[in-house]
């Protein structure tokens, strides 16, 4: 059973959303998302600074078995990517919660975080599977 | 496996079946401006006795001529065991294999052509194949405007002196992808991209800047202040090369401060015949930081669960079996044969052996420009240092004096009088390590002849 953490807000496409009380969000993708994926060899993240509205493509996740790609979960900018990835990828599989990051945004509309799932919707989303 | 032609009848059925009322309807999601319109110069078909005969008659007309043409391809002399190894019946396929992980043998090939292209280019990785040099430099401009996300945009700067087929081959690749080519015209004086003309390309940004070394004239460009103004710029730099020349002159990942960031060029000189234009094969190199955008297959090295070393297909999440259509790699080992040719080749000659031809193929040339430039009416256009190629400029029209040579069976140059109209009467010659001095003497002469008798016409 992956784990869930219920403070998060969580995507249709299997990201986790964090934000912190200077109204910065950092993203990543879920537990359930990295052991789907397996082991993870690359990471293609945003430019900074880029301007992303929320579905937007930011990036790949690479890992053995296939490539997937990343979506903004919420719309405004990116202020920050995780450059340790570029050497440590596997991070996404050993703490996709925490080390295992993705990037940061700013939150441009407080609204975008209505659309996205609690904890107990999320992990009933995947129980669908 | 049997050739089975669909009759009408099951056409029909078929297209019943998925209901569909045309062959046509199937491709209807694919936009109409994106459309090849039609086929239209290519003849009919011909059948297989026909083909033969034409085939041979083509065949013939390469027979028993002196070749001084260049211009991208080059006659090289090609020990014997290069096509009698090539051709034996395990390595007889231009693809990798399906089910590649059980031919070690052609993996092996493969991966150390890969690891001799890198150490001519002294690049991080080399992929194991184009399908030639100008569908080379398309795929690396593809690769470039992909991989130079900060320069935000979809223009490319192209030398004028890259080979004319090469531009116009990438222009047809990746204008239906909205990538816009502008060319840099060279100096008229030189022969070489003058540093001081990319001035007026300052103010805009470009994906990547594209140069070749030696140039389509046979000249040496500038590529250090080439390499650091694309840099400078934040553009990638393209380098298109000669891999013989790489004998001889400094390697593109030493360009400039920082060293070129693509490599590609032709692998014809390495061991592949002219045979009338084709097959060659193209080949590709990249910096570390770019390889996930690199197309084409790429084998690595490994060990099996007993430490023992084996090769297997790498990298392979960019292609298009794994990626559809976001795939990075769209393109196969087409041309596996002459790659294998081309690896046993370098094998044979060794770093020393090609050295020594591509020194050869310059002195030849010299020894050629003096012999043909001592005759009136011939003279060199470009004056600055070059490999083994050269502008010369006929005081009769050169057409018509290529063709006089053709006669004498000597195939003189290649006339620019199409691609390079400003350079008048002017010619591209080339005397490779193949050209003897009874060879030179005899092109000599027949061209003083030609020169000093009255035209017929």
């Amino acid at each position: 059973m992956s784990e869930i953490p219920s403070e998060l807000k969580y995507s249709k496409e299997h990201e986790w959303i964090r934000l912190d009380d200077e109204g910065k969000v950092t993203i990543g993708i879920t537990d359930h998302a990295q052991e789907l994926l397996g082991d993870m060899v690359y990471i293609e993240l945003p430019e900074v600074n880029d301007t992303v509205a929320s579905g937007d493509e930011t990036g790949v996740v690479e890992s053995v078995k296939a490539a997937s790609d990343i979506y903004a979960p919420i719309s405004g900018k990116i202020i920050e990517v995780n450059e340790e990835l570029a050497d440590a990828p596997e991070n996404v599989n050993s703490e996709p919660y925490e080390s295992g990051w993705l990037y940061k945004m700013t939150l441009g509309d407080e609204a975008d975080l209505d659309d996205l799932l609690t904890a107990d919707e999320y992990a009933e989303l995947i129980s669908d599977e | 496996m049997p050739f089975i032609p669909h009759s009408e009848i099951d056409l029909k059925q078929m297209l019943d079946t998925v209901g569909v009322a045309s062959v046509d309807d199937l491709f209807d999601e694919i936009p109409d401006n994106l459309r090849a319109k039609g086929l239209d110069n290519v003849p009919k078909a011909l059948s297989e006795m026909e083909l033969g005969r034409l085939m041979n008659e083509r065949a013939k007309q390469d027979e028993g001529n002196l070749c001084f043409i260049g211009a991208g391809a080059y006659e090289h002399h090609i020990p014997a065991a290069v096509w009698d190894i090539a051709m034996r019946g395990e390595f007889l396929t231009a693809y990798t294999p399906y089910q590649a992980e059980a031919s070690q043998g052609t993996l092996q090939v493969i991966y150390e052509f890969q690891t001799n292209i890198v150490n001519l280019t002294g690049l991080f990785a080399a992929n194991a194949s184009l399908y030639d040099g100008a569908s080379g430099v398309a795929e690396a401009v593809l690769m470039a405007v992909r991989a130079n996300r900060k320069a935000k945009t979809r223009r490319v700067l192209i030398a004028g002196t890259v080979h004319p087929r090469y531009r116009q081959t990438t222009k047809s690749i990746v204008q239906s992808q909205n990538i816009e080519m502008i060319e840099i015209p060279y100096d008229s004086e030189t022969g070489v991209i003058d540093m001081d003309i990319l001035s007026q390309y300052e103010d805009d940004t470009y994906a990547a800047v594209i140069i070749q070394q030696p140039d389509f004239f046979g000249n040496l460009e500038q590529v250090d202040a080439l390499t650091d103004w694309a840099h400078a710029h934040n553009s990638l730099l393209i380098a298109v090369v000669n891999p013989l020349s790489l004998a001889i002159y400094s390697a593109p990942s030493e360009w400039g401060e920082k060293g070129a960031d693509i490599a590609v060029g032709d692998g014809q000189p390495l061991g592949v015949p002219l045979s009338s234009g084709g097959p060659y094969y193209g080949f590709m190199a990249c910096t570390k930081p770019l390889i996930r955008q690199m197309p084409g297959r790429i084998i690595g090295k490994t060990v099996d669960l007993d430490g023992k070393p084996g090769y297997t297909l790498t990298l392979q999440a960019r292609e298009q079996h794994i990626r559809r259509a976001k795939a990075t790699s769209n393109i196969c080992t087409n041309q596996g044969l002459a790659v294998t040719a081309s690896t046993i080749h370098m094998a044979l000659l060794g770093t020393e052996g090609l050295e020594r031809v591509a020194a050869a193929s310059l002195g030849n040339t010299e020894k050629l420009v003096q012999k043909l430039t001592s005759i009136e009416g011939v003279e060199l256009v470009f004056t600055g240092p070059r490999f083994h190629e050269a502008v010369l400029r006929l005081n009769k029209p050169v057409d018509e004096v290529l063709a006089a040579l053709a006669e004498q069976n000597i195939l003189g140059g290649l006339s620019l009088k199409r691609q390079y109209p400003e350079l008048g009467e002017a010619m591209l010659v080339c005397a490779t390590e193949m050209r003897s001095h009874d060879d030179i003497e005899q092109y000599f002469q027949v061209l003083s002849h030609i020169l000093s008798s009255e035209p017929q016409s």
